[in-house]
């Protein structure tokens, strides 16, 4: 549902909430030189081991682990990303990195949509038991992922889905967090009176989602959608117990496999990094702020 | 997606239509199925979260808890033996006792190391990120840049940045004239490494959220405090630090969960060591530890165990977390 004409929507109206916001003290203050020197070294330390991943990627086994290390770029980067796009985990990284956006695609595709769903029967509909399921989704939320595990690996034997993708998307098809926030989002973006409207016209709930809901809810949908594509494209305990061994890893599998395999050719263990991080760095320098935006969004407003 | 008639039909509250057509008496019939629908709609829309929840999360939980009363092989998930508290008695007391404690120590360590500094760090960060300030746009896009990267990709970078080697740690240690740290050998350099993987990627993070809490301040407390006298340092203690209280304590919660169950950056950070944490256990977690007993030396009943506790002590930190926010709001 998350379409990419949706995006630049979003950006227009959730980006622009907080700058309106922003009344607090320290926005009459201008910044001093201590305060620039020190977000300027704190945004170097921040960016510099992205920057020296494509070094290392492009250097070569040697060049790599030498004193001085190399702080520029070398000649070797297409070289060593041909070869993890072919050699990393069994089948390259070419189609773990295909693995990958298929999985966290439909994770975010599902949990978009069964969010919406959820999220909009607790904030706008009136039914009995609303409160103490509503108190189990944010329950839930408490529950970790590490104490299922070896069930989960269990069940997904029996079901035919051991080192199968299946087993990664099915137990995220929807998150509590999706629900929750959501519903905290349509609970005030979603005008009750434009709802009986629409039921005064004869809508039934399907289409009242389809035609009321879903239009208000998009900005959030769009937050959303990227969180839970970030999430599971960065998932990593899960996915290695699950694919361990698989000839067609996700991403991370592939790089768990680079750096606990027996070559320590730091040169290409870095571009399998590179390519692996590449896409979702893509994405969030130009998504960035709405995605922090959903983030504090879902954090404070519970 | 449902169509309307199937939804209706789907009710689960109510029973079925008589008529499924509709044929006799078609308003009636509308009427009632629209009543059905509206009825069970909420349900409807909720059942999808419940259900997976159900299978995946709520199911699984309970199944750990019967596992870890038995004694199952990884290569025979089928055959389980009865073994009472067995898992946890060893765990505790038992052979792998060493181990165990030696993991939950570790944990507690890692969680301190990379969780104190972190916060704090977020917290100077976002006051300085609140001062009007050029590029404004592109340090928090720099700040966030890490919390794109995934542990994997980060830990493979950081390994080698620390890697006894030619490592770019031991580098800029020798530039300023300390002699070279055999990062990955000992207990408290290991740690640290590990513990700066996890800062790297998560204070920019931590920041943005203290970022948009502080800009909901209203400034009016700001110039009150200006007249009554509070220099910068002041407003920042008595008033900005306050007001942030409820989302310090959502980032601590967040974070020393996150702690609790650290696994991806000492598995990865120990390249072929790393699935039981170092040569020695020396960065061992709870998390390493109940992947190393149950997918290496296939002990699926023990890890079990291993997780119910890690889910025990996790809802300890809650608990104390829920405390202490009572105990402050209640100060206030």
């Amino acid at each position: 549902m998350t379409t990419a004409s949706d995006i630049p929507a979003t950006r227009r109206r959730a980006g622009r909430r907080p700058r309106l916001r922003a009344s607090g003290a320290g926005d009459q203050h201008r910044a001093g030189p201590l305060a620039l020197t020190t977000l300027v070294l704190v945004a170097l330390a921040s960016l510099f081991p992205l920057y020296w991943t494509l070094v290392a990627a492009s250097t070569d086994s040697h060049r790599v682990i030498s004193t001085p290390p190399p702080l520029l770029p070398g000649g070797n980067l297409f070289h060593n990303v041909g070869y993890v796009w072919h050699n990393a985990g069994a089948r390259g990284m070419g189609v773990a990195l295909l693995n990958s956006t298929l999985v966290a695609g439909t994770v975010a595709l599902s949990t978009v949509a069964f969010s919406v769903l959820a999220g909009f029967a607790f904030a706008k509909l009136r039914f009995p038991g609303r409160g103490a399921l509503l108190a189990l989704v944010v329950a839930t939320m408490a529950v970790p992922a590490q104490v299922s595990i070896v069930p989960l690996f269990i069940l997904m034997k029996h079901l035919g889905l051991g080192n199968q993708l299946g087993a990664l998307i099915l137990p995220t098809l929807v998150t509590a967090f999706g629900v929750f926030f959501m519903r905290q989002y349509l609970t005030q973006a979603l005008p009750t009176e434009l709802l009986e409207a629409a039921r005064v016209d004869g809508a039934n709930s399907l289409r009242v989602i389809w035609h009321v809901v879903v239009p208000v809810a998009r900005p959030a949908m769009a937050v959303l959608g990227m969180l839970a594509f970030v999430q599971s494209w960065n998932d990593f305990l899960w996915p290695i117990i699950a694919m361990n061994g698989a000839t067609n890893p996700t991403v991370q599998v592939a790089l768990a496999g680079l750096g606990t395999g027996w070559s320590t050719d730091w040169s290409v263990i870095t571009a399998g990094a590179l390519v692996g991080t590449l896409p979702l760095l893509l994405v969030f320098t130009v998504f960035g702020r709405q995605i922090v935006g959903g983030i504090t969004q879902g954090a404070l407003k519970g | 997606m449902a169509t309307p008639t199937r939804t209706d039909r789907s009710d689960p509250a109510g029973p079925p239509p008589t008529a499924p057509q509709g044929r006799r008496e078609p308003t009636a019939l509308r009427s009632r199925l629209h009543r059905w629908g509206h009825l069970a709609s909420p349900y409807l829309f909720v059942a999808p979260f419940f259900l997976v929840f159900a299978a995946f999360g709520l199911f699984p939980l309970l199944y750990t808890g019967w596992l870890s009363l038995h004694r199952v092989s990884l290569y025979n998930v089928d055959k389980a033996d009865w073994v009472g508290l067995q898992n946890y008695s060893d765990l505790l007391f038992g052979p792998p006792s060493h181990y165990f404690w030696n993991a939950l120590g570790n944990t507690v360590t890692l969680g301190v190391l990379s969780t104190v500094p972190q916060l704090l760090a977020a917290l100077g960060l976002a006051h300085l990120l609140n001062y009007r300030l050029p590029a404004r746009g592109f340090f928090r896009t720099a700040l966030l840049a890490p919390y794109a990267t995934s542990v994997a990709a980060a830990t493979l970078v950081f390994a080698l940045i620390f890697s006894p080697e030619g490592g770019m740690a031991n580098w800029l240690l020798g530039l300023v004239g300390a002699g070279p740290v055999r990062w990955e050998a000992g207990p408290w350099s290991s740690q640290i490494a590990v513990s700066v993987i996890v800062i790297w990627r998560w204070t920019g993070y931590n920041a943005l959220i203290y970022l948009a809490a502080m800009q909901a301040i209203p400034r009016e407390l700001y110039e009150a405090a200006a007249i009554d006298g509070a220099n910068r340092w002041q407003q920042f203690r008595n008033v900005t630090v306050p007001e942030l209280r409820p989302t310090i304590l959502f980032t601590v919660v967040v974070s020393s969960i996150g702690a609790t169950q650290l696994f991806g950056e000492p598995y990865l950070f120990g390249g072929q060591s790393g699935h039981q944490g170092g040569a020695d256990h020396q960065y061992e977690t709870l998390g390493i530890f109940m992947y190393d007993q149950g997918f290496h030396s296939s002990m699926l009943g023990r890890a079990s165990a291993i997780a119910w506790i890690m889910f025990g002590l996790l809802l300890l930190v809650g608990l104390a977390n829920t405390l202490i926010a009572r105990r402050l709001r209640s100060a206030t």
